[in-house]
């Protein structure tokens, strides 16, 4: 099959699942709703935080970075009186501008002390929240944050059309991270990666371009920041804690790193287990404790993560389809 | 002003002393099996629910109870090693996920079995001494600043000379050299996740009468921790003590004469100037960038 053909399959799954995307809040209930909002924010955080784990560095920092982007965001728009829609892209380029100036100090560092020093850059940031009361409104943080303006008769306020408004942004942010994965840039990121020292060698700047990965991802992860608080309306230093931060690396391992989709699928059916099974079945405390149960057997039992089940189930089927008609299925694999 | 100096002093070697014990463990565990315990914290936490459940509860003597906590945090501690450590040898990242399920359960149980409430332990003794005028040291905190001090010294004997101690030292320089050279690479584990997870247990017995359990009291004593083993170099028992004394000190002075807030800043600004400047820790080997 030639590469510029693509499998009519895809097409129909495509549609498929944007129609479930859209058709989807009109199943659920009022809380429901609000998890599919904040689910579809969290798509978006881990899918930038895979950008940067392309370069092969683990940040312990990205929820306080989204948390940059956040209050950027709601100082902006409470403070200074930007409207929103404008606050929200200020706020991810505050988040941006922020990784810029921390990849000085962070990116003398590789592997566990980068995972350990980006931790402390962000409780930092996060101590420097709690500690300054004007403008950050300290351990309380900030209340009453103007939401996203209505358009004519539809009011954001509602979980609905902010669900839609988020479908939007988010989709519209991941096309970008796509494109920019498959692109020469992302083809470095992932050279340096697996062989840094040889990517150097033949002329690339690995510390630009790990600096490149980090103000991307950041951006993305403070346009999630902003997202949230204007639905929200409330923040607070703790919202962007390390257990807040130890949530989404599960998401991405569970998930695994290896494919774009690997980490939307981690959140996704982690989301749906925590938020909808497990509150289903009444399992109220004793939640945490599920979850560590699912974490564990996933890491035992799954170590390259839900993706890797993908091809698996594409190869079942395949070996299904051609034992019995004798056919090669080639078009399973476009 | 100088009964002040003089108190922080006292108070610094005190949090120096069960801070040791806790960086020590994490550093033990790191060192023999290349894997960041993040359920540290929560093993913490077991020691100091073990004085709730035997000393507060049941009316235990308190010592038999910091002796039962250490065992008991051991014994997690070699379930840990045997049913998610061994299977994830080769994978450090899963062994993080991993212990951060741990974690969750055992939050979760604290949670369920003694409530999210701070839990009430009426101090074992009420004596003090006056060491100068003002200057104060209660029992309780002496004990565990003598604790500390002898479980260091007989983890100092115990690695230096005993075979065992021998075997995971080396363990510690390198595992496949020390695997060629006979040495069970499981067996070893399993006595460094067991000492590990012990003396982070009886850090927490230790000091729960003094700071009132609850069961997420494990998140600051995590992110501590790290500061410490960080600072010292990872892998470094000497490293770490070297380091919990500093940062004890540091933290301690800035508390009393600043506030905490700024405290938790001065650390981690501690940590991140280590990081920039010596990336492998005040103690640690050259190469290992």
């Amino acid at each position: 099959m030639s590469r510029g053909k693509v499998n009519p399959w895809l097409w129909v799954a495509g549609i498929v699942l944007l129609a479930t995307l859209i058709a989807l809040p009109f199943g659920l209930s009022f809380s429901q709703r609000e998890v599919a909002v904040l689910l579809v924010i969290n798509v978006l955080l881990v899918s930038s935080y895979r950008l940067m784990t392309l370069t092969g560095e683990w940040s312990l920092g990205h929820v306080v970075i989204m948390g940059v982007g956040a209050y950027a965001s709601a100082l902006f728009s409470k403070r200074l009186g930007v409207p929103v829609p404008i606050s929200m892209l200020l706020g991810a380029v505050t988040a941006g501008a922020v990784a810029a100036l921390l990849s000085f100090p962070l990116f003398r560092m590789k592997g566990f002390y980068f995972l350990i020093g980006s931790f402390a850059a962000g409780e930092v940031i996060r101590l420097i929240w709690k500690y300054f009361t004007n403008p950050f409104g300290g351990p309380k943080g900030l209340k009453l944050i103007p939401g996203f303006p209505d358009i004519g008769p539809i009011s954001f306020f509602e979980p609905l059309p902010y669900y839609y408004l988020c479908l939007i942004v988010v989709g519209m942010s991941l096309f970008f991270l796509y494109r920019i994965e498959r692109s020469r840039i992302g083809l470095t990121f992932h050279a340096i990666h697996w062989q840094d020292k040889l990517a150097e060698s033949v002329g690339v700047n690995t510390f630009s371009y790990r600096m490149l990965a980090f103000v991307l991802a950041s951006t993305f992860a403070g346009l999630c920041g902003a997202l949230y608080v204007h639905y929200i309306g409330t923040i607070n230093p703790n919202r962007f804690d390390v257990e807040e931060m130890v949530f989404v690396l599960i998401w991405a391992i569970v998930g695994g790193t290896a494919t774009f989709y690997g980490p939307i699928l981690g959140v996704v059916v982690l989301t749906v287990i925590n938020e909808v099974i497990l509150r289903a079945l009444g399992f109220d405390t004793a939640r945490p404790m599920i979850y560590g149960f699912i974490l564990i057997a996933s890491v035992l039992f799954l170590p390259n993560g839900l993706e890797s089940l993908v091809p698996k189930l594409q190869a079942w089927r395949t070996s299904r389809r051609t034992a019995p008609e004798g056919t090669p299925a080639s078009e399973e694999k476009a | 002003m100088s009964d002040l100096i003089l108190q922080t002093i006292v108070n610094a070697v005190y949090a120096a002393s069960y801070m040791s014990l806790i960086a020590v463990g994490l550093v033990l565990i790191f060192g023999v099996m290349g894997v960041i315990n993040f359920a540290h914290g929560e093993l913490y936490m077991a020691g100091a629910y073990v004085v709730v459940a035997l000393y507060a509860e049941s009316g235990m003597p308190f010592l038999v109870a910091v002796v039962l906590g250490l065992v008991f945090v051991g014994l997690l501690g070699l379930l840990m090693e045997i049913s998610l450590f061994r299977p994830l040898r080769d994978n450090p990242l899963g062994g993080l996920i991993a212990s951060i399920g741990f974690l969750l359960i055992l939050q979760t149980t604290a949670v369920l079995g003694f409530g999210v409430r701070m839990a009430h332990i009426p101090p074992p003794t009420q004596e003090k001494i006056e060491l100068l005028n003002g200057v104060v040291l209660t029992h309780q905190r002496l004990l565990v600043i003598i604790a500390s001090v002898a479980l260091l010294s007989l983890l100092y004997l115990f690695l230096h000379r005993t075979k065992y101690g021998w075997a995971m030292r080396a363990c510690a320089q390198d595992r496949e050299a020390a695997a060629l050279q006979g040495i069970s690479l499981s067996q070893v584990s399993r006595l460094a996740m067991f000492i590990g997870a012990g003396l982070a247990g009886v850090a927490g017995a230790l000091t729960a009468p003094l700071v009132s359990p609850t069961p997420y009291m494990g998140h600051s004593v995590i992110v501590t921790a790290f500061i410490i083993i960080i600072v010292g170099g990872i892998g470094q028992l000497e490293g770490a003590i070297v380091a919990a004394i500093l940062y004890a000190f540091v933290h301690t002075f800035v508390t009393t004469f600043f506030d905490g807030v700024i405290a938790d800043i001065t650390g981690l600004l501690l940590m991140l100037m280590v990081l920039v400047i010596k990336p492998t820790g005040l103690f640690g080997a050259k190469d290992r960038v």
